[in-house]
């Protein structure tokens, strides 16, 4: 890696001021970039730990139901303390990667990420939820801009993550074998108002609803509900792994399987 | 109750207490002072023409202490090939030059134009980045057949095509072809047998030191044999004879073949610790492994079997092309002829066999022996073949082998091979036995029950080990004897130290050795130590590969421990005042038959070296004695392999859900560390079975350039261990070496990619799926794209 300097601020008012720096940038977990360091495909001048920050750790429920993640926040912790809560989101971060990338990757790099294999936009993306910065608080459905871009600004730091909690919500991730990223995956989430369908790993545009999934559900909430439905295969990801065809048809059966496993 | 010490007792591998608690001592833990360190700047296009390479700038960068260019190394010699293949037209193999750092142009994503030697590797990288590289993309040829084409472009401009060698071997075409037109059934595939890249836990690292005072080098190498590379690297690139060249091979991480060869990065390391007079230090990066360690494999086969009415195979004959890649790395010409060709008889006594191979020369990265070496290729061809005319036949896959299998032994094939023995019958027997063939249909049923689709695949194999008589591999090319060596020191108290040119690198000879010669004298193991891995400590060797060592150098180990034992005799003689001839050694101890006088192998050993009282009169003191073992054939390990597969039909995923070795290895030294290297070598299989995948685009950039992309298998890919029993029970020694033995590292990799490939088949014929074959690795997508072609 080329060198840089290191901070590590213990509110967010001083990282957001050390991120204000020439060509900073905010480490979470690491787990994205270090590697991307490692190989010299990054250059910054500064690099500002967030790890050090209390108030962007933890999981807690909010008064009007609402499960609110901190951003620093790593899967491990979800996966074990949003289990009595929200069980379908906690059991999505229990099968981020393994436990040495659980225990150091945070919730809000990987939205910052937005990785278009990643887990967790379907989460946020599926639940609705809203991405709250150090200015100001996003939908979901306004927040994911295709693959690897986000509608955060230069700067901003996603502070927590505010998930409503669904009736019930499964996923279903067919994983890529060599990366165990998620080759196709959908979060399903029912919500008193109707059903959420989000799927990550297939498109060429990153996560997205697939409403006419989300249709057939708020109205029948069973895998069967699914079975005569299909997205094309235009604008799916081709690649070593699997052909488009090969992802549209996935996302079929893992929307299935999510809402056989939502609970 | 199983023996504790000695031959046949499982025990623990007295290496892994180093290795599990880290105190191995790994070529990348040896840091010498005053040491540089090298940044090769690697080739990003697959094939090009150097214009320039413009390294001014870069040299002023800070901490560069020298960059290399091609340039430095005219005048030096290229790395060179240690197999001469013969064309079928009587004309040698072409060879075309493999510079340490590209001169003229580059031939694969990977080759090294300049070498970066700094203070730190930081800077030696930083420096690189400003070296001004002028290189001309070309087209690639990454295809091999579109290689071949007339008028495609040329990897190396010298030679007149991109044809290696077109080989030719076995029965000849007036009979194959007599034998084919005479078939009642003949059945025909096409496959691809996918390239791999090894992949040890450790990646390569070289050091290369030199002493000034005595004009010394000494390299520091991630190798199987150290040996091997002094001679190569001393000898054809650097010209440093023997004696001022060192070559260690310390603690080495796994190596599965791509360890062998001798590299550009080890030649370069040594001369340029000369240059500079400093020490040296490459250590390869994961990314770095992937464009510059040779691959495995990648064949491309057709393969035909003609059957006679009554369902005898009367005859195979096989289209292969190997590719090459870009260069010939040091075995690779041999792995698709001599250990490939030889071994398509398979374990049938099919009255002709014809093997044809073309290999090619790619822009991708240089091919060569990886775990099975050539012998994989052969099995998974002959075997999916044979279940095809199964299927075709309609007559049961296992019926249909055994009805083929050779039974009387020795056999000589139509492919210059001699079996010396074997019973292909009893691990036949015993694989059906402990996987519980009857039961299948029942576990099928419980399969569909849950939706799934479940497959038994069976699948029989042969290797030729313990490599090889030289004299008959002279005759078929080899510019090397491939014998071994090995020194038995025994010390004054009796302890002993064994150098051994065989290397060990997770194989666990450590242990097993020991085990031989306590054995053989009647002395505990602790009080035997191997030394190996050094070229300055051991007489020579020819190193680790080929499933040889044991076979090999561990039969030398026997005939040097031989020489102690009639030496010591001596001693022991003398000092009991009786005939030599009457001395028996037993548990350690010498007596006179038939009396209760006895000397200790303590007092022997230390007798040698006080000698007061010694027959000085009739030999020297000391005792320490060397032997050389070339072995007179090769050994031929055979089994029997199943495994059950479940299939979703949704998701095309397979699973193995139970698996079976029936493995004949001859005779056993150590139980477990023979069931390890078979998991291991399953492991392995079933990696390239449902896996692995090395893969270029059709501009030769590497796909799987990394873990992201390339599947290796892990804990979970592999059968749960109450459904997955390795077996070595049925044994035929080796009728010709000392021990019996046959060889057992390679046998799981070959075994295993035709009966996992065979029971996804099943499975999806049993599903209604007219599916004949799927090129590996057979994964989900490529599944699921068959059940819907
Ligand atoms: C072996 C392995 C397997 C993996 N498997 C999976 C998997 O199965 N599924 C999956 O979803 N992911 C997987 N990942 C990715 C993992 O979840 C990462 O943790 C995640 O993508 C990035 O999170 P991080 O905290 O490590 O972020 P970092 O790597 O530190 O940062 C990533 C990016 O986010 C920015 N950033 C970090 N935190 C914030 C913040 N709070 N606000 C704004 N920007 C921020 C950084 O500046 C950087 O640009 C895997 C990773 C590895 C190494």
């Amino acid at each position: 890696m080329y060198s840089f300097d290191m901070v590590r601020p213990t509110s967010v008012a001083d990282a957001v001021s050390a991120l204000g720096q020439d060509e900073a940038q905010a480490l979470g977990g690491g787990q994205t970039l270090i590697p991307t360091l490692k190989q010299r495909l990054a250059m910054p001048s500064v690099l500002v730990s967030l790890s050090g920050i209390d108030e962007l750790k933890g999981v807690c429920r909010e008064d009007n139901g609402d499960l609110s993640i901190g951003g620093g926040t790593t899967h491990a912790t979800v996966a074990a303390e949003a289990a009595a809560h929200y069980p379908g989101l906690a059991s999505l971060a229990g099968g981020i990667g393994d436990p040495a990338v659980r225990n150091r990757g945070t919730i809000g790099g990987s939205l910052a990420n937005n990785d278009p294999s990643a887990c967790y936009p379907a989460a946020a993306l599926g639940s609705g939820a809203t991405i709250v910065t150090n200015t100001r608080e996003i939908a979901a459905d306004d927040y994911f801009q295709g693959m690897f871009t986000t509608a955060l600004e230069e700067g901003e730091i996603i502070t927590s993550v505010r998930f409503p909690v669904p009736e019930a919500a499964g996923y279903a991730k067919f994983e890529q074998p060599a990366s165990r990223f998620a080759l196709t995956a959908v979060y399903v989430a029912k919500y008193a108002d109707g059903v959420r369908v989000a799927v990550t790993g297939a498109s060429e545009n990153g996560v997205f609803r697939w409403t006419e999934a989300e249709q057939a559900l708020s109205s029948n909430f069973s895998p069967d509900a699914v079975a005569g439905l299909s997205v094309p295969a235009d604008g799916m990801i081709s690649d070593l792994h699997g052909t488009a065809a090969y992802r549209a048809h996935l996302v079929g059966v893992m929307t299935k399987r999510a809402v056989a496993a939502a609970s | 109750m199983p023996k504790d010490h000695g031959i046949g007792a499982s025990q623990k591998r007295r290496e892994d207490v180093r290795f599990l608690t880290g105190a191995g001592n790994y070529t990348d833990d040896i840091n010498l002072h005053g040491q540089a360190y090298v940044y090769f700047l690697r080739s990003d296009m697959a094939h090009g023409k150097i214009n320039k390479v413009d390294t001014e700038e870069a040299s002023q960068m800070p901490g560069v202490v020298r960059i290399f260019t091609g340039a430095d190394f005219e005048g030096i010699g290229g790395l060179p090939c240690g197999w001469q293949v013969t064309d079928k037209n009587g004309d040698p193999m072409k060879e075309p030059a493999h510079p340490v750092l590209a001169q003229g142009k580059v031939r694969h994503v990977g080759d090294p134009v300049a070498a970066v030697v700094a203070d730190s590797l930081e800077e030696a990288r930083t420096a690189a980045e400003a070296i001004e590289l002028d290189i001309e993309e070309l087209p690639a040829v990454v295809d091999m057949k579109a290689a071949l084409a007339d008028g495609a472009t040329k990897v190396h401009d010298d030679l007149s095509d991109n044809l290696c060698y077109d080989w030719q071997f076995g029965t000849d075409t007036e009979a194959t072809d007599k034998a084919f037109a005479e078939a009642a059934h003949v059945t025909t595939l096409e496959l691809v047998n996918n390239r791999l890249v090894a992949n040890p836990m450790e990646p390569r690292v070289a050091v290369g030191d030199y002493s000034r005072a005595n004009d010394e080098s000494t390299l520091y190498t991630t190798s199987q044999n150290p040996h091997v590379i002094r001679l190569l690297m001393g000898a054809f690139v650097l010209g440093i004879p023997e004696h001022k060249l060192r070559v260690v091979a310390p603690d080495v991480g796994g190596g599965f073949g791509t360890k062998i060869f001798h590299y550009a990065e080890e030649a370069f390391c040594t001369f340029a610790a000369r240059q500079i007079n400093r020490p040296v230090k490459w250590t390869s990066s994961r990314s770095e492994a992937f464009m510059s360690d040779a691959h495995g494999r990648d064949h491309v086969t057709k393969i035909e079997l003609a059957l006679d009415a009554d369902n005898n195979f009367t005859a195979v004959r096989t289209d292969t092309y190997a590719n090459m890649g870009a260069y010939l790395s040091t075995f690779s010409s041999s792995v698709p002829t001599w250990l490939h060709g030889t071994l398509m008889a398979g374990n049938y006594k099919t009255p002709a066999v014809q093997v044809n191979v073309k290999a090619v020369f790619t822009n991708t990265v240089p091919v060569d022996a990886y775990r099975g070496a050539g012998r994989p290729e052969a099995t998974f061809q002959l075997e999916r073949v044979i279940d095809k005319a199964a299927r075709e036949l309609g007559v049961d896959p296992i019926a249909l082998r055994r009805q083929n299998f050779i039974t009387q032994f020795p056999y000589e094939t139509p492919v210059a091979v001699a079996y010396d023995t074997g019973d292909y019958e009893a691990t036949m027997a015993k694989m059906e036995e402990l996987m519980d063939i009857p039961g299948f249909p029942e576990r099928r049923k419980a399969s569909e029950a849950k939706g799934k689709l479940r497959g038994l695949g069976v699948n029989c194999f042969i290797e030729a080990c313990g490599i090889a008589p030289s004299n008959l591999v002279g005759q078929l090319g080899a510019r090397a004897g491939l014998y071994d060596a090995a020194t038995v020191r025994v010390n004054a108290t009796g302890s002993i130290s064994v150098m051994v040119g065989a290397h060990s690198h997770g194989q666990g000879h450590e242990t097993a050795f020991p085990q031989v010669v306590a054995e053989m004298l009647g002395i505990d193991e602790s009080m035997v130590d191997i030394v190996h891995g050094d070229t300055s400590k051991i007489p020579f060797g020819m190193g680790t590969y080929g499933s040889r060592s044991i076979a090999v150098c561990g039969s030398a180990m026997v005939r040097a421990t031989e020489k102690i034992i009639n030496k010591a005799k001596k001693i022991a003689a003398h000092l009991l005042e009786a005939a030599e001839t009457d001395i028996e050694l037993k548990d350690g101890q010498f007596s006179v038959a038939g009396t209760d006088k006895s000397v200790a192998w303590g007092d022997v050993t230390l007798a040698a070296y006080v000698p007061h009282n010694y027959p000085l009169e009739d030999i020297e003191p000391g005792l320490e004695e060397t032997a050389f073992y070339d072995p007179s054939n090769f050994t031929y390990p055979a089994g029997a392999y199943a495994c059950e597969v479940e299939l979703d039909p949704e998701t095309g995923e397979v699973t193995i859900e139970k698996f079976v070795s029936a493995d004949d290895f001859g005779n056993v030294i150590n139980p477990m560390i023979v069931e390890g290297q078979v998991h291991g070598g399953i492991a392995q299989g079933i990696g390239q079975a449902l896996l692995e995948n090395c893969a270029y685009d059709e501009n030769g950039q590497l796909l799987s350039a990394s873990y992201m992309d390339y599947a290796m298998p892990r804990a979970d890919d592999l059968p749960h261990m109450a459904n997955y029993t390795v077996d070595h029970s049925c044994q035929t020694p080796c009728t010709h070496n000392p021990l019996g033995v046959k060889g057992c590292g390679e046998a799981g990799a070959i075994g295993s990619p035709p009966t996992v490939v065979n029971a996804v088949i099943d499975a999806l014929q049993s599903g209604g799926h007219k599916v004949e074959h799927i090129d590996m690795p057979v994964s989900p997508s490529r599944v699921w794209a068959a059940m819907n072609g």
